[in-house]
């Protein structure tokens, strides 16, 4: 079944001389419980087909289905609790007065949820990082702890679409490695569907079954990871891709 | 030719719970080489390329034997004699565009400004040069972010932005740190390419600080790995897979794979003892 549908989406900022097509036409579907990869070099507009779906862009066309709901205009609460989004940077998407505790606990008041102390120590749990990080700000935190707490907000909703964008390009290797382990058992035991943009095709081969090559705002080819780890790209620009990143 | 020489360099942050030591008892030399500092966040490899400006801010103490950069001690020299040295004779490309660009100034007035500090030149020539410079970042549409401010720029833009501007001045030492880690696989080739050019046709030293080891193993020539703010092995880049030292291979390892599938990567185990043993050198 379908999970995500995107169909002949654009979007842009700006207007006259100073207008930016940032995505052009971009169709692609994502099915339950399926890892979909956007691959494509900075300013290809992948992290803003994942805003526009979280209506974070403001001028947007195309039909964009989520479930089967066709979405237009405010996103609803309940859409929220469905869909969810994991930041670039740890650093800048943890408001920095804010302890983990509030973090998590203000997302959870938000969503409506009852039992907000024991949520919260599970949240934490389930990210690997225990009751002694509950109240640290996130200046105590390390960059890979502070990515873990923006994950867990995200699974607070407890939604079923995970949108990744770059979770680990701000992390060390060996951090890298740990939480990409970490999103990958979430979704196994919650059957989660994610979406994750990133820069580095060896992340995306290692965590999705299917990508999305992106150049100029366009999607210029959709290929399994199998195609990917035989090489069997078919667009010259995602062979270039390939051959810079082996 | 050894332009530059560091011997026992030590960084220390004096904190209520006693002296940490940031950066232990490094030693190296530089010539006209592309020397790679690898290592995890907090491994001392930043504060390692600071110290060499000597950009350590109070209560960071910094302390060396010795930084010569062709035979003058740059520990010898007053601040204002530093000046001279930063940005005309080595500069530096920082980790993050966001906090390196002036948020209220365009990209084009910034450039130029960096420019016509260094030349006596009229705005049209500067405008010209920035252009010219943007272009060689492999910018597209140059005149259009010339009239940008930072925050429109993409994370791999405003790095392209910031070599562009320490390009400008044309120095014997550039310490890149962590230069291309925002930017994709297929632009971080041109800009390693445009910096290469610049190693070997200006005869420029390069300090590459990063933490992609395949990176590094690709684009330098002699790489220093960091840990704990000592330097744990010194090698050749070529051979750093061969690399013999635990945490080395431990961080080679938890690096996903195309061409070697796993349902779960590596994850690195510390040893307590890689920080306890002393610092490799790095001199020839």
């Amino acid at each position: 079944m379908t999970m995500i549908n995107v169909k002949n989406l654009n979007v842009w900022f700006g207007r006259g001389r100073d207008r930016v097509d940032a995505v052009k036409g971009a169709t692609f579907a994502v099915e339950r419980g399926d890892s979909f990869g956007l691959v494509g070099e900075s300013g290809s507009g992948k992290s803003t087909i994942l805003r526009a779906i979280m209506g974070l862009a403001p001028d947007w066309s195309g039909q964009i289905t989520v479930d089967g709901n066709v979405i237009s205009g405010r996103r609803k609460p309940a859409f929220y609790k469905q869909v969810q989004m994991v930041f670039q940077d740890p650093y800048a998407s943890l408001h920095p007065r804010h302890s983990v505790d509030q973090v998590l606990g203000e997302t959870l008041f938000l969503h409506g949820f009852e039992g907000i102390d024991t949520r919260v120590a599970k949240l934490l749990d389930d990210v690997g990082l225990g009751a002694k990080f509950r109240f640290r700000y996130p200046h105590q935190l390390s960059g890979g702890q502070r990515q873990r707490v923006a994950i867990a907000r995200a699974l607070a909703a407890e939604p079923q679409i995970l949108l990744l964008d770059e979770p680990t390009s701000a992390l060390d290797v060996s951090v890298q490695a740990e939480i990409l382990n970490l999103l990958a058992d979430l979704r196994e035991e919650r059957g989660l569907t994610y979406v994750m943009v990133s820069h580095d095709l060896s992340v995306v081969g290692h965590m999705c079954n299917n990508l999305a090559v992106m150049k100029d705002g366009e999607i210029v080819e959709i290929m399994g990871v199998d195609a990917l780890r035989n090489m069997q790209a078919k667009h010259p620009y995602s062979q270039h891709l390939l051959e810079a990143s082996v | 030719m050894t332009l530059l020489d560091v011997k026992n360099l030590w960084v220390k942050f004096p904190s209520r719970h006693g002296v940490f030591d940031a950066v232990r008892g490094v030693s190296f030399t530089l010539g006209r080489e592309r020397l790679g500092i690898v290592g995890e966040s907090g491994s001392g490899k930043s504060l390692t390329g600071r110290s060499i400006l000597k950009l350590i801010r109070p209560p960071g103490i910094m302390t060396a034997d010795q930084i010569s950069l062709e035979g003058e001690d740059l520990m010898q020299k007053s601040e204002k004699e530093m000046q001279a040295v930063r940005g005309q004779r080595i500069s530096m490309v920082m980790q993050d565009p966001k906090f390196s660009l002036n948020p209220v100034m365009t990209i084009g007035e910034q450039i130029m400004e960096a420019y016509r500090l260094h030349n006596s030149v009229g705005k049209k020539a500067a405008f010209i040069k920035a252009v010219e410079m943007l272009e060689a970042v492999s910018i597209r549409d140059a005149e259009r972010v010339m009239r940008a401010y930072p925050h429109e720029m993409s994370g791999g833009m405003g790095q392209r932005i910031m070599i562009a501007m320490m390009l400008i001045p044309n120095p014997q030492i550039l310490i890149a740190d962590e230069p291309t880690s925002a930017l994709d696989v297929s632009v971080q080739r041109q800009v390693l390419d445009i910096m290469d050019k610049l190693v070997t046709e200006r005869g420029m030293g390069l300090i590459f600080i990063s933490h992609d080891l395949n990176l590094v193993a690709d684009f330098c020539d002699r790489v220093l790995i960091m840990y704990a703010g000592r330097i744990v092995e010194v090698c050749d880049a070529d051979k750093l897979h061969e690399a013999k030292h635990p945490y080395t291979q431990g961080l080679l390892n938890s690096l996903p794979r195309l061409d070697a599938p796993c349902a779960r990567l590596k994850v690195l185990q510390r040893d307590p003892a890689w920080s306890e043993a002393p610092s490799v050198s790095g001199r020839i």
